[in-house]
């Protein structure tokens, strides 16, 4: 990182609103043409809003604004195969972290090194020891989605990290 | 920190998203009825414990989630080889150029 002042090297952080989302497992995503299933783990696809990241060789999560929920379950039900679509909205929340330091605050808990992330993709990893959803929204803007119940701990976590980053720790 | 290749994501990850679970290739008795008490014990709980390469099953909880099997050199902690789960245990004296 380069000399910066302490409020340029600064992260905000926002929780976003709350969104749609489903864990869907499925063993052969052509049998779901409506969705645009990315194949390969940590890959991730976008159409009309909805965003579809692939967590395992079986599993995504599928994210989409309320306003698509009713096409988004259209979709779903058009598979007709045996398979695993949960919805789990309520389940996590969702931070924005935004500005030049991001790499270095989220490397406070994630032993990732996301700085090897590509823009648009995601992955599911830990954040001191809490399961998360890292996807990379662009080069200095990260999402991080938690679990609710681990959420304080690791915004806890973020807000000392940002205090340390803007006293240029 | 040690880092692990995960064969379905196909990356090197770090050790935290990981989970270790045990010894690989221990196929269940087909019959487990038919196994005498001693046969029942060596499965559950005899392992190989080896001095040099273990054949062991990892998870990446913290990522894909799937399992996988591993070779690992227990004296210096080495990951040779990671490979997907079902695939046959790949033979010693390749990974590591020494007859055993």
């Amino acid at each position: 990182m380069n000399a910066m002042s302490p409020l340029a090297a600064g992260v905000t952080i926002t929780e976003l609103a709350p969104t749609v989302r489903i864990a869907l497992r499925l063993a052969d995503i052509s049998t779901a043409p409506g969705l645009a299933l990315p194949v390969k783990v940590g890959e991730r696809s976008a159409e009309g809003g909805r965003t579809v990241l692939c967590l395992g060789p079986d599993e995504w999560l599928i994210e989409a604004p309320e306003a698509g929920r009713d096409a988004l379950f259209a979709a779903l039900g058009a598979i007709s195969v045996p398979h695993s679509a949960v919805e789990v909205s309520d389940r996590e929340i969702t931070l924005e972290l935004e500005g030049p330091a991001v790499l270095t605050l989220l490397a406070s808990g994630c032993p990732r090194d996301l700085a090897r992330m590509p823009t648009g993709s995601g992955a599911r990893t830990v954040f001191d020891s809490a399961q998360v959803v890292v996807t990379r929204e662009a080069e200095d803007r990260f999402h991080l989605t938690i679990w609710r119940s681990f959420a304080p701990h690791v915004r806890a976590i973020l807000d000392l990290a940002t205090r340390e980053l803007a006293a240029g720790l | 920190m040690l880092l692990i290749h995960c064969p379905y994501c196909e990356q090197d990850l770090p050790e935290l998203e990981f989970a270790y679970a045990g010894e690989a290739h221990i196929a269940r008795p087909a019959d487990p009825s038919k196994l005498t008490d001693e046969e029942w014990r060596d499965f559950l709980f005899i392992r190989t414990n080896p001095r040099g390469v273990h054949f062991e099953r990892w998870r990446h909880i913290n990522g894909c989630a799937r399992f996988f099997n591993a070779a690992r050199e227990t004296v210096s902690d080495r990951f040779l080889l990671t490979y997907k789960a079902g695939e046959p245990r790949p033979d010693v004296a390749k990974l590591t150029g020494v007859a055993q």
